[in-house]
């Protein structure tokens, strides 16, 4: 039993929040926010590939850095503090991970090594409508091969070169491998609530696509990219939720409010306190949901799902306490807190809302036989 | 990070199960408050087969009879035997503060006095801190020790402590006294071991809001005590205490009682709302669960975090608070829960508290209590943003006044 990051996992973990600091300042981060026409860091992205991030888990034959999930769980985190403006999630948490467990070995050939690289971008395009997502119900299909439909939003499907697309075929529902510089696709950029990462509507039109993983295996599949990916997003929630909490006692050290600083007040030291249990709690559940994915343990459904609820009410709380902590000065553009208010929504969304989430984990709690 | 045993780790598994299958009683499940002499006997006696064996106190120095274990083999050890239903509350406040505060701090002929019979169940130990003045603020404490006028070089003490858990049935205490009103609190406190047989000690149980009776009042009349029952150093109590105090949170905060998976279990033998299938079906119940499954496995996981740390010989830092903070709160909102899905019937007492509903019902008042033992939800908030996020401490009016001299209620 070893419940903590090992002396060499620490070690990567503070050099990479020192690279960050360096290369991730809150200016970069602003640097997109501000600019409509700037979708994504380009200049970070390339130095993250170079530092072998994008291919952290990826093997060595394939042109990674063959390091386990512990170290990349280590480097999520550091992203998610530095709000880092990169395609990263939908990347390496989602298309690689989905490639490298589930895909075949010529997909793993052709894809692993570009992402390695930084030059291949991947998305996970799932969403066509309001609403929870039901991968039965996907008007999106396929037919010979090729696939037809719309999806909104994808998260960085306006820069991405690869996309794992939701689509019924003859066999059900499926996943399907699409190379974005292929024929009938059109991406337009669409505006969201956190525009430091960028989104986009895309239509294909009998675009050429490949199947990822067995036919008529489309929901299980997707329900197990998710549970991989749920892991690293909480990471970079715990990464995020925990720069909100230095945010606000950093404020609450140095502004005074009736003579004395406003940290001296129980009411804002309570919901500091409050903040640091439900982060703490969220680390936890993200260790262990580390530990299933690392380890290939059959926990991992229930493992996966607390860390994801976790960590979304973690970053949820301590973003928005953050700024009520900053009193008006955080309601204002310059100050830093709506930076985290919209990124701890974006990553609380993008892989499903707590509703869908808790309603994965009952059911996994039933299946396991508790009762 | 690793979840699963080492090689040496599980070969102590199967150790512990094998000797367990071969030697553990029957679970009880005697709830705090409605031990009896039969259930005491029972305990002592579990716990001196348990040390005989090298179960008990795991990680305690082998000098002075513990096991010289890992933290480790204690965790592993304490996952069998709770899973058999065994733990028992009646050792607990001795091994786990008042037996780790002499070793601290104690002097060699109290070690080895009094550690080995504690370990071996032989003796039962009580926290005599609280005081009808002195909850939140236990450096409060009126209960006076004077030096007896005879040159013999006693003390001579009076007062009362409150909410005192297991006074009835100890044999020793450990008691936090006022040796000097004229200095600031903290630093005219010392603390004694007591013989709890000695005279002038009078133990009245206290009738609980729940109506049991594991609390005591304990009255002290005179009670003369020697010098050399005294740990630490005169005027030195607090630091003494805050030992204790540390020992508490690492000890306290499991979650006592029916959990999420007892909660699922109940909803799932209940009809849901306008007879639609079960309760368990019911969305609203299915988010609660989920959410309070998420907290109950968090707090188990940061509970094992602590235990890495001090396996690797750090110490765990305040985070233990967390505890109870979760676990107490949780206990009662899942007994609200529980009693709502029973519906009407949810009013209907239950004694049995083997039973789900009896369970729940007893959660529902324990809950209430568990806010308060041990620190108070505000109090362990305030303890976690002074002493781990580093906040300002509250502004204290009595912190430089001589102790006699600091305003008080009737």
């Amino acid at each position: 039993m070893n419940f903590d990051y090992s002396h060499e996992q620490k070690f990567l973990k503070d050099e990479a929040r020192k690279f960050l600091e360096e290369r991730c300042p809150v200016t970069a981060v602003r640097g997109v926010l501000d600019d409509g026409g700037k979708p994504f860091d380009r200049g970070l992205w390339q130095a993250v590939a170079g530092m072998g991030w994008t291919g952290a888990v990826i093997p060595e034959k394939w042109g990674g850095t063959g390091l386990g999930h512990i170290e990349l769980c280590a480097i999520a985190e550091e992203l998610g503090r530095a709000l880092a403006p990169i395609p990263f999630a939908s990347t390496v948490y989602v298309f690689a991970e989905a490639i490298l467990a589930f895909g075949s070995d010529a997909q793993r050939e052709a894809l692993l090594p570009g992402i390695a690289s930084g030059a291949v971008i991947g998305c996970l395009a799932t969403s066509e409508r309001e609403g929870a997502l039901s991968i039965e119900g996907m008007a999106a299909n396929v037919v010979g091969g090729r696939l037809s439909g719309a999806k909104v939003p994808v998260t960085d499907g306006d820069v991405a070169t690869h996309a794992i697309v939701a689509a019924c075929d003859e066999a059900g529902p499926g996943l399907f491998i699409v190379d974005l510089a292929g024929e009938g696709i059109a991406r337009e950029a669409i505006a969201t609530l956190d525009p430091t990462r960028s989104v986009a509507r895309i239509t294909f039109a009998g675009s050429p696509c490949e199947r990822l993983g067995a036919a008529g295996e489309g929901a299980a599949l997707l329900s197990a990219i998710l549970d991989r990916a749920a892991v690293l997003f909480a990471f970079e929630q715990v990464g995020g939720a925990g720069r909100c909490l230095e945010y606000a006692k950093a404020y609450a050290m140095e502004r005074y409010a009736f003579g004395r600083v406003i940290g001296s007040y129980q009411a804002i030291k309570h919901k500091l306190a409050d903040i640091y249990v439900r982060n703490e709690l969220a680390r936890s559940s993200a260790y262990y949901g580390a530990w299933a994915l690392n380890s290939g343990a059959a926990e991992l459904p229930e493992a996966a799902a607390a860390a994801r609820i976790a960590g979304t009410q973690a970053y949820d709380f301590a973003a928005r306490e953050n700024l009520q902590t900053h009193g008006g000065m955080g309601f204002t553009w310059e100050a830093d807190c709506h930076l985290h208010l919209r990124r701890a929504r974006q990553l609380g969304l993008a892989l499903g809302g707590l509703p869908l989430w808790r309603e994965r984990l009952i059911r996994t709690l039933e299946s396991r036989n508790a009762l | 990070m690793d979840f699963n045993d080492t090689p040496e780790e599980a070969e102590y598994r199967a150790r512990v199960r094998a000797w367990l299958n071969a030697n553990a009683p029957a679970a009880r499940g005697v709830a705090h408050g409605h031990e009896d002499s039969e259930s005491i006997a029972a305990d002592k006696a579990w716990q001196a087969r348990k040390a005989e064996a090298g179960y008990a106190c795991i990680t305690w120095p082998r000098e002075w009879g513990g096991a010289g274990g890992t933290t480790a083999q204690s965790v592993i050890f304490n996952e069998e035997e709770s899973r058999l239903g065994l733990g028992s509350a009646v050792f607990g406040i001795g091994l786990g503060m008042c037996l780790p505060t002499i070793l601290a701090v104690g002097s060699e002929a109290d070690k080895a006095r009094f550690v080995a019979p504690a370990m071996r169940g032989e003796q039962v130990w009580c926290q005599l801190f609280s005081e009808p003045s002195a909850g939140s603020d236990v450096a409060a404490s009126r209960t006076r020790a004077v030096p007896a006028d005879d040159g013999s070089g006693d003390w001579i003490i009076n007062g009362q402590k409150v909410w005192t858990s297991g006074a009835h049935f100890s044999d020793f205490g450990l008691l936090l006294v006022r040796t000097d009103p004229d200095v600031p609190k903290h630093k005219g406190l010392t603390m004694f071991w007591i013989d709890m047989k000695a005279p002038g000690i009078e133990v009245r149980q206290i009738h609980q809001a729940d109506g049991g009776s594991g609390f005591n009042e304990v009255w002290f009349t005179d009670v003369r005590v020697a010098d050399s029952q005294r740990i630490g150093e005169i005027g030195k109590g607090w630091n003494v205490a805050l030992v204790t105090l540390m020992n508490e949170r690492l000890s306290v905060g499991g979650e006592a009682g029916p959990g999420w998976r007892a909660l699922m279990e109940l909803a799932a033998s209940l009809p849901g709302v306008e007879g639609h299938g079960s309760a368990l079906q019911d969305g609203g119940f299915r988010e609660k669960l989920a959410d309070w499954y998420v907290a109950s496995e968090g707090l188990r996981l940061t509970r094992l975090r602590s235990l890495t740390a001090l396996s690797r010989g750090e110490t765990p830092g305040s985070e233990a608070s967390i505890g109870k903070i979760i676990s107490a709160r949780h206990s009662q909102e899942l007994a609200y829960e529980a009693l709502d899905r029973l519906d009407q019937y949810g009013i209907v007492a239950n004694g049995d508290v083997a039973s789900l509903a009896g369970g729940f019902q007893r959660n529902f008042f324990w809950g209430a209590a568990m806010r308060i033992a041990g620190g108070t939800d505000e109090i362990l908030k305030n303890i976690i943003a002074e002493r781990v996020l580093g906040l300002p401490l509250d502004i204290r009016v009595d912190r430089d006044v001589a102790f006699r001299d600091i305003p008080r209620g009737a």
